[in-house]
């Protein structure tokens, strides 16, 4: 812009207090991290059920809920820690206000853990029939099995709202201009897709070599169009002013070009050819590698992707 | 009746009454305003003139912050005024991330969203904003926008086409306008920062002042700590006896 460039109407500001760093920082990213592994095991999970038989993946039933289960409880520890005041998150169900993300997207993670948690039991106990065997609850889950094949479709319907609400809640902080909602709804999308095959690889030991081609077959075009989602918005975020100073925390010499970069190269690129190679010839030990490094990648970029929309001075 | 606000920035000299009447009416901590002026510098040597500009709450007919606030502690009051209920907030600063003009800031006293309210308790009672009474040259008016016999609605009749407000791209219907602004004191993208470059250096905060439940553990610990010396007041009752009287000093 012209008016900016030339000296006679250089503007610097010479008073001004001291504006708040950023608001949203680890905490939540580690939040949305946990969420795309708690929603995406669920996701790559249905899809692998989908596909082959359960005795080709015999820990599926009750490994997947148990994980989902841990991840979404980091997450919501996370998000319970990041409030300012915590033991007001009553609130949300006490007063809620639904046109808000957050509110939806509490209910809706409450709900999805509630089932998960039911899951889990049953899946632990018809898993472990020695296990607790004249215990009250173990007794109640395996007499009521049947009900995990009932809810587990719900909770997969389930799982997609969970893992796109987050993207809502960005698109509703209009302060921030790169959050928009389309690519912020497909980035999380396919972080849980990419999460959730992460997750899984790490129980795939005694599995199939067809179900375990398939976990780095969605490893591999979720990496892929992770890194095209983020390219995408690193090279042709020029239609608002905003978005593209913003971009410039990333661009060459910005202060978060390298950590930005280590996530594209660790989460998506090196997992990407590393499960490509891994679906001609199986290999575990890389491809559990390939899932720690896309798991490692993944919180980078998502720590990139939220602070530097906070840096730019709004007033 | 729809309050709202507009400052004219060719009469603001920028003395900081308003930021001051306003800390004092509202009991806004240190370290935190609801209201603040700023200086931008324009031009080059010997062309170069200051502006100053206040910025406080737009109170938006279309509030993002009210928008996104889980549990309505950002409401609106009949008048149009954009409320926070800090009984109700939760603190999780969506509303901070929804603002787009920076406006509300997180209480480091009591831990909530805080922002400029147009003094909506003083409005109740019939009395305008403490900013708008304490102006020295009355470059912020205040008022009915609704109401076409109101000083505001005909200052902005009679100033047509000067009339501004902030990002209007974010189509947030600000009730909050400028007339004499441009782009350099509005658009907070088209002025530099210079990291540490300030009119005045080395702007210290008193220790004791600031989140004082900033630790994660702390905030779960909160409510079953003391809160007696967390309150403004705590400013006014620091502890004398543990020095020297003023006299013992040699003053007078």
């Amino acid at each position: 812009m012209v008016e900016h460039g030339i000296h006679a109407t250089q503007a610097v500001v010479t008073l001004d207090v001291a504006l708040p760093g950023i608001i949203w920082g680890w905490m939540i990213t580690l939040n949305m991290w946990a969420k795309s592994v708690g929603t995406g095991v669920i996701l790559v999970g249905a899809f692998l059920l989908y596909r082959h038989k359960k005795e080709e993946m015999p820990n599926l039933r009750w490994m997947m809920p148990l994980i989902s289960f841990i991840f979404l409880n980091i997450f919501l520890l996370f998000t319970l820690t990041d409030l300012h005041q915590p033991y007001r998150m009553i609130n949300i169900f006490l007063h809620p206000h639904w046109t808000s993300a957050i509110t939806v997207g509490a209910w809706m993670a409450s709900l999805f853990t509630g089932l998960i948690t039911l899951m889990m039991v049953i899946g632990f106990f018809d898993a472990h029939p020695d296990v607790r065997k004249h215990g009250a609850c173990a007794k109640a889950a395996r007499e009521h099995s049947g009900l995990y094949e009932k809810i587990f479709p719900f909770v997969v319907f389930l799982a997609v709202p969970v893992t796109l609400y987050t993207a809502i809640i960005m698109a509703e902080s209009s302060a921030r201009e790169l959050w928009q909602a389309p690519t912020e709804v497909m980035q999380m999308m396919w972080a849980a897709l990419l999460a959730g095959s992460a997750g899984l690889i790490f129980i795939s030991e005694s599995w199939s070599k067809e179900s375990r081609k398939d976990l780095a077959l969605v490893l591999a075009i979720a990496t892929f169009f992770s890194f095209m989602m983020y390219m995408g918005e690193y090279f042709f975020s020029f239609k608002s002013s905003e978005a593209e100073a913003t971009l410039a925390y990333v661009h060459a010499g910005g202060e978060y070009n390298a950590e930005f970069w280590f996530g594209m190269v660790l989460g998506f690129i090196i997992p990407f050819f590393l499960a490509v190679s891994n679906m001609k010839s199986d290999n575990k030990t890389l491809l559990r590698f390939a899932a720690i490094l896309a798991l490692i990648g993944l919180y980078l970029v998502k720590d990139v992707w939220l602070k530097i929309p906070q840096m730019l001075p709004l007033s | 009746m729809k309050l709202g606000f507009l400052v004219d920035l060719n009469l603001c000299m920028g003395c900081k009454g308003c930021e001051v009447a306003c800390k004092v009416e509202n009991e806004v901590p240190l370290s935190s305003w609801r209201l603040r002026v700023k200086y931008i510098d324009i031009g080059t040597f010997p062309d170069t003139s200051r502006s100053f500009t206040p910025l406080r709450c737009n109170h938006c007919e279309n509030a993002p912050c009210e928008r996104i606030c889980p549990v309505s502690a950002l409401h609106y009051l009949e008048n149009g005024i954009v409320n926070v209920d800090s009984a109700r907030c939760i603190g999780c600063a969506g509303c901070m991330m929804a603002c787009p003009y920076g406006a509300i800031y997180m209480d480091p006293e009591t831990n909530t969203a805080d922002k400029c309210t147009y003094c909506a308790h003083r409005i109740e009672s019939g009395m305008m904003p403490a900013c708008v009474v304490v102006c020295p040259v009355q470059a912020n008016i205040f008022g009915d926008v609704d109401d076409d016999t109101s000083h505001i609605s005909q200052y902005i009749m009679e100033h047509q086409g000067a009339v501004q407000v902030r990002k209007p791209e974010k189509h947030t219907n600000p009730k909050h306008f400028y007339v004499g602004g441009g782009n350099q004191t509005l658009n907070p993208l088209a002025h530099q920062r210079l990291e540490g470059y300030n009119l005045f250096n080395n702007v210290t905060h008193l220790e004791h002042v600031g989140d004082p439940h900033h630790g994660v553990i702390d905030r779960f610990l909160a409510p079953f700590t003391s809160h007696e010396h967390l309150d403004n007041k705590s400013f006014m009752d620091f502890d004398n006896k543990a020095h020297e009287s003023h006299e013992e000093e040699g003053g007078h």
